[in-house]
């Protein structure tokens, strides 16, 4: 199988969000990057799926120069091969991001082989657009889902499995090539190996230059919601607490009858 | 005129798209613009019976029998119709797996930008949204421009509104959706139900969580036993997860579930706004945390301080000593 996985360099957040002065971006000065969840679980997906069928993955990402960090992190993990589109640092919206995605995917299918699966996490940690899988699909006319949490290949197609209403689980059977948008728990990502590491550090990685498309939504500025904050009362410390926790339970009547 | 996919099952609209429905109106009453609602496939009639008391006017019904399987694309091919056929300034979907796959679709398909978890919506010289980015952890202000406003709602970010009484079904108007074989190529083939059991940690009115603090896949006995005796079920941040301790299933957070109990008993979480994500509408928490200054605690009401593996069975312990005592004193 030849697979295509997309991941957006984001923020590690912590407990809080502080924004830049300009209230465009988060002020990530003492912040490391990672990707989405979902976007870690796809790309563990593509090296499981080569793994088992043979082939060779890419992993794609729009984004500045640093997201050559974010490729690394993936091929440590197995991926073939990195491709890069970068950006000035500056917010692309789901419509110009997809424009861009698909722009790529066509040269690298007529230079080479054209991919079975095109994967993407289910939406950007971020920015959450729940989209960009959707319109490279709909570009590309080939059939996409989103939501997926189980992926099993047969000839020619995948049987792509969901999670739907009252804990329920669908099944959709796709021919491929397909687009599917993942979900975390679709597997549980290995962590790289030091060689894996070592590998990564010495492949190319292609770049090149994105055309940016017009599209929308258009960011104005970011704001923290204005949560209250929640007083807190102390009912003590250490296993001394217990008979104290115990009456609240029972204010509380969450202490069953 | 705002029109509203509204997704149903059993003849009854969905929670989420009931929410879509009360953002419509309050956007509709700022401009004066009718809302229609449009429902697919089996069942869509029967479901739009029950919308008059949400503010919708005209309800559009495609019964056609290839929509009764879920198929996003083939929704979005009906949608694009009425689009081109109505003319409405908005379209609006809940930001539900499917009203969100949907109106991606749309939007694909049209060439349109998509506002997904929108809060707030502002028509004026420019379309103005607020939509919620990292889960809601952060708002982001943008400008929608385009012929079409296509726009999601972010799942329980907005009070609900009770519906109106007194008020008439909505006229049905059935349409004959146009939809190509390309459109059927995903189309959900098997539906499988779950097996029954144990308290769905969507459900529990008690949810005890548990972090990096709990240490290991072991570590959780401990919890399981108290979530046990309160009649609860036991979640878990992402570490828990991450590290194998315990399956996807169970994390509460922005990548996980999101969670509603009356009370979540937070044990060794620290707090990463991920997980805030998913535990903020419980309507009480309580941190058992070894560090007084954990981000967690600006939302905790209550907090015991010290370490989870002593305090947690001290709980239990107490839980059994009293209900042993009354059951003593309800013999006598």
């Amino acid at each position: 199988m030849n697979i295509l996985v997309c991941v957006k360099r984001v923020p590690a957040t912590g407990g809080t969000i502080v924004l830049t002065a300009d209230q465009r971006a988060i002020d990530t000065r003492y912040l490391g990057f990672t990707v989405s969840p979902h976007e870690e679980c796809a790309v563990e997906e593509a090296v499981r799926l080569v793994e088992q069928h043979g082939g060779s993955s890419t992993v794609l990402t729009l984004g500045p120069a640093e997201a050559e960090e974010q490729l690394r992190d993936a091929m440590a993990i197995g991926i073939d091969r990195a491709i890069l589109l970068e950006t000035d640092r500056s917010d692309w919206d789901p419509m110009a991001t997809a424009a861009a995605i698909v722009d790529a995917v066509r040269d690298a299918e007529a230079a080479g082989e054209p991919f079975d699966l095109l994967l993407f996490g289910n939406e950007a940690a971020d920015s959450g657009g729940y989209q960009v899988g959707i319109r490279v699909a709909t570009a590309l006319r080939r059939p996409v889902l989103t939501g997926v949490k189980g992926i099993e290949t047969r000839d020619g197609m995948v049987v792509a499995r969901r999670d739907g209403a009252g804990g329920a689980s669908e099944e959709y059977d796709i021919a491929l090539p397909a687009v599917l948008a993942v979900r975390e728990g679709i597997n549980l990502p290995r962590y790289p190996s030091v060689p894996g590491r070592l590998r990564a550090r010495k492949k190319e990685i292609e770049r090149r230059a994105p055309e940016r498309r017009p599209g929308g939504p258009e960011l104005v500025r970011l704001r923290v919601p204005q949560e209250r904050e929640t007083a807190t009362e102390i009912l003590g410390s250490g296993p001394e607490a217990a008979p104290r926790v115990v009456e609240l339970l029972q204010q509380l009547g969450v202490l069953g009858r | 005129m705002i029109l509203v996919l509204v997704e149903h099952a059993d003849g009854r609209p969905d929670g989420l798209s009931l929410e879509a429905l009360a953002f419509a109106g309050r956007l509709a009453s700022d401009d004066g613009q009718p809302v229609e609602a449009v429902l697919l496939g089996a069942g869509a009639r029967t479901g739009a019976a029950g919308l008059g008391g949400h503010g919708v006017t005209t309800a559009h019904v495609g019964e056609d029998e290839r929509l009764t399987d879920y198929a996003p694309a083939a929704w979005a091919a009906a949608l694009a119709q009425l689009v081109a056929s109505r003319s409405p300034s908005t379209v609006v979907a809940a930001g539900s797996t499917r009203g969100s796959e949907v109106l991606a679709h749309v939007g694909a398909r049209l060439e349109l930008p998509v506002a997904a978890n929108c809060i707030d919506a502002t028509p004026g010289e420019r379309f103005g949204v607020v939509r919620q980015r990292w889960g809601g952890s952060l708002l982001e202000d943008a400008w929608l421009d385009a012929p079409v406003k296509l726009l999601t709602v972010a799942p329980h970010a907005l009070p609900p509104v009770e519906p109106a009484a007194g008020k008439s079904a909505p006229a049905i108007e059935p349409f004959e959706p146009q939809i190509d074989d390309l459109d059927l190529r995903v189309r959900m083939t098997r539906r499988v139900e779950a097996a029954g059991g144990a308290t769905s940690l969507a459900d529990a009115k008690v949810v005890v969580g548990g972090g990096r603090g709990v240490g290991g896949p072991e570590g959780f006995g401990i919890l399981e036993e108290l979530a046990g005796l309160l009649g609860g079920a036991v979640g878990v941040s992402r570490v828990a997860t991450s590290a194998g301790w315990r399956p996807h299933a169970d994390q509460i957070g922005q990548t996980g579930l999101r969670i509603a109990p009356d009370l979540y008993i937070a044990c060794g979480i620290s707090g990463a706004i991920q997980h805030i994500v998913g535990c903020k509408a419980a309507k009480r928490i309580l941190v058992i945390n070894k560090d007084a200054d954990a981000p967690i605690m600006a939302r905790a009401s209550y907090a015991v301080i010290g370490d989870l593996h002593a305090i947690v069975p001290a709980i239990s312990a107490e839980i059994r000593r009293v209900s042993g005592r009354e059951n003593r004193s309800a013999t006598t």
